[in-house]
């Protein structure tokens, strides 16, 4: 019955929902590699493109790019303030620059060049940033990216997204360059399962519900998509029926789906690898408290510096597993059905 | 045509200068505030640029083969403002609006509001940088237009700019010459009291810069200098060009609280007085 409610994962991907571990077998790639593949395509149709490095294009997977296309990819080396203002440079003069490094550097060390030379003038520049959340995860907190989403959607005229697999993480990165102006894609470190196919419907700004139901709705961004589809299908086993909205673009956010979520569902639960503050679940509690005051809870980084450790252990031991997700479900629909009963 | 060079001569390069640098004085005065030792500082540097050098075209701000000037230091933005207005962009009337609310001439240099203006800059050390992206852009499509980048000296105590200097000697920017707006003074002090920065020329030169020297204020030696680095390849070319903060009113000259004060209108007659009476002689 519950396997019904799923749209677009597939097939495998249902059934590996309730696998021990969940996803075991399922094919699994880190979507910093998907974005490099992605790139490498981008770059055989579409002679604007370029790659901009600093030097972690092994780490990232764009030495291919490199490779295939030599004049339109720059190595700036360890020095991610001189890459994203000479991306600023190049997108004045119709090139489209993905400047491509890890999160923190994006979004801390050159944010200053990220916010007063790409998006205040609005430039078409294209940041591409692994080890988004907490997905760096043994690489330890300087290199987790934990506050990325809250920075980037702090910035006027930015568009932030954070795909949920592999192919969407190529359609993220194809749609990216078709959008005119700056574009932050969050990719993550560690792999994740192949949830979707190619025709999924990615479009920019537009959350794109995973699972239906009616009992309350987990939105989710990046790499918590997947293990909030765990919670919903375990929940599923208690007889809840719980919706999954995949919200990829956390700015412009869908402000339509998440009212109608509120409106038909009741409870909501945000789930981000990103710190709660600023992020995700800021995001939706802004529009629920100005459109539709609902009952909410936010799963997410609690204000806190997390540490190393395997990604999976680091999640479930900073509140993040997919149990977390389904009991902070719980909690939000035991509220909706107590204030119910108040009325 | 688009995009001809001005070639304005020597002795009208100096006129307009002195045009400018009233403009500067008038806007500033006018707003209550801005920056004007480091406008008067570079005003001869962007009107040789502008009105000798540069193959721009003032009906078509973004026609994609013109030279490409980016103010790094920014918060001189009154003379490139007044440079763009006696060049035609937009009318002179817009000056006396400098700060104001809605006026197509910010507070620092926004490419999206102001026609002519190849680069927004304001936060110190980007624009080496963005003048390197533009410059490898040029690379890439073919296109022989040259990059004009002016960076202040108290600017380079910014590491990016060092980083930008590395990836100009990397890739052999020769289509790019980076113009250091060498006044000696930042906001706080003289350079040498907040934070040393001798030998610059050396410093350069080990990055890999081939480094010129010049007096920024001898209109002859700037435009010849302008036009000989175009010529120079497989290597950038940075032109230190050592000015006088407030360059032009010798009440402001070389004092630091100039960097970011602006003249009332007693101070301001004066300074016009003495720009003119200059000029005239």
């Amino acid at each position: 019955m519950s396997k019904d409610a799923y749209r677009y994962l597939r097939p495998e991907a249902v059934a590996a929902l309730s696998a021990d571990p969940p996803f075991a077998g399922l094919e699994a790639q880190a979507t910093r590699f998907s974005y490099a593949e992605a790139i490498v395509e981008l770059g055989e149709r579409n002679p604007d493109v370029v790659v901009l490095d600093a030097d972690v294009s092994k780490g990232v997977g764009t030495a291919a790019f490199a490779e295939r296309f030599p004049e339109r990819s720059f190595n700036f080396g360890i020095s991610e303030q001189n890459m994203m203002a000479a991306a600023a440079g190049m997108a004045t003069t119709g090139l489209i620059p993905f400047a491509t490094t890890y999160a923190v550097f994006a979004t801390l060390r050159a944010l200053d060049q990220v916010r007063n030379s790409i998006h205040y003038p609005r430039l078409n520049v294209k940041i591409a940033a692994s080890h988004g959340g907490i997905t760096a995860a043994p690489d330890g907190v300087t290199h987790q990216g934990q506050e990325d989403l809250s920075i980037m959607r702090a910035l006027p005229n930015a568009t932030v997204i954070g795909a949920a697999d592999p192919p969407t993480t190529k359609l993220a990165t194809w749609a990216a360059a078709e959008w005119d102006g700056p574009v932050y894609l969050s990719l993550i470190r560690v792999p994740v399962p192949v949830l979707f196919d190619l025709d999924y419907p990615f479009q920019i700004g537009k959350a794109v519900t995973i699972r239906e139901g009616s009992d309350a709705t987990i939105v989710a961004v990046r790499d918590m998509v997947s293990h909030s589809l765990v919670a919903a299908e375990r929940l599923s086993w208690q007889g809840l029926d719980v919706r999954v909205i995949d919200c990829h673009t956390v700015k412009p956010l869908d402000e339509a789906a998440i009212v109608r979520a509120a409106e038909e569902t009741g409870a909501i639960v945000t789930a981000e690898s990103n710190t709660i503050v600023g992020g995700l679940g800021s995001a939706v509690a802004e529009v629920l408290g100005e459109q539709r005051p609902t009952p909410m809870l936010r799963i997410g980084v609690r204000d806190t510096f997390a540490e190393s450790g395997p990604y999976l252990p680091l999640l479930e031991k900073y509140g993040l597993s997919a149990n977390h997700v389904a009991e902070a479900v719980l909690r939000v629909v035991a509220r909706k059905r107590s204030g119910q009963q108040g009325l | 045509m688009p995009g001809e060079r001005l070639g304005m001569s020597v002795a009208e390069l100096q006129e307009m200068a002195a045009a400018i640098r009233c403009d500067v004085i008038e806007m500033i005065c006018a707003a209550g505030e801005g920056h004007p030792g480091g406008s008067l500082s570079v005003t001869d540097i962007i009107t040789a640029l502008y009105f000798r050098i540069m193959r721009v075209d003032p009906r078509d701000p973004n026609w994609p083969d013109r030279d490409r000037f980016i103010l790094s230091k920014g918060h001189a933005c009154p003379a490139w403002y007044a440079a763009l207005a006696e060049r035609g962009y937009f009318d002179r009337s817009h000056l006396g609006t400098l700060r104001q609310l809605n006026s197509l001439l910010q507070g620092h240099p926004d490419m999206k509001v102001t026609p002519g203006i190849d680069m927004t800059a304001g936060s110190l050390g980007h624009g080496l940088s963005a003048g390197l992206g533009m410059a490898l852009a040029g690379r890439l499509h073919g296109k022989d237009y040259h990059v004009w980048v002016v960076i202040g000296d108290g600017e380079c105590q910014e590491g990016a700019i060092w980083e930008a200097a590395l990836a100009g000697a990397k890739w052999q920017v020769d289509n790019l010459t980076a113009v250091l707006d060498r006044n000696h003074l930042q906001n706080d002090d003289r350079i040498e009291n907040v934070m040393p920065d001798e030998p610059m020329a050396a410093k350069w030169r080990a990055f890999g810069w081939n480094v010129i020297e010049i007096d920024g204020h001898d209109m002859a030696q700037i435009v010849g200098t302008f036009e000989r680095v175009q010529a120079i390849v497989g290597v950038p070319t940075i032109v230190i060009a050592d000015t006088v903060k407030g360059k032009g009113v010798s009440y402001m000259e070389g004092i630091p609280v100039w960097h970011g004060r602006a003249p009332d209108e007693v101070e301001a007659a004066c300074a016009l007085e003495e720009i003119r009476r200059c000029a005239g002689e």
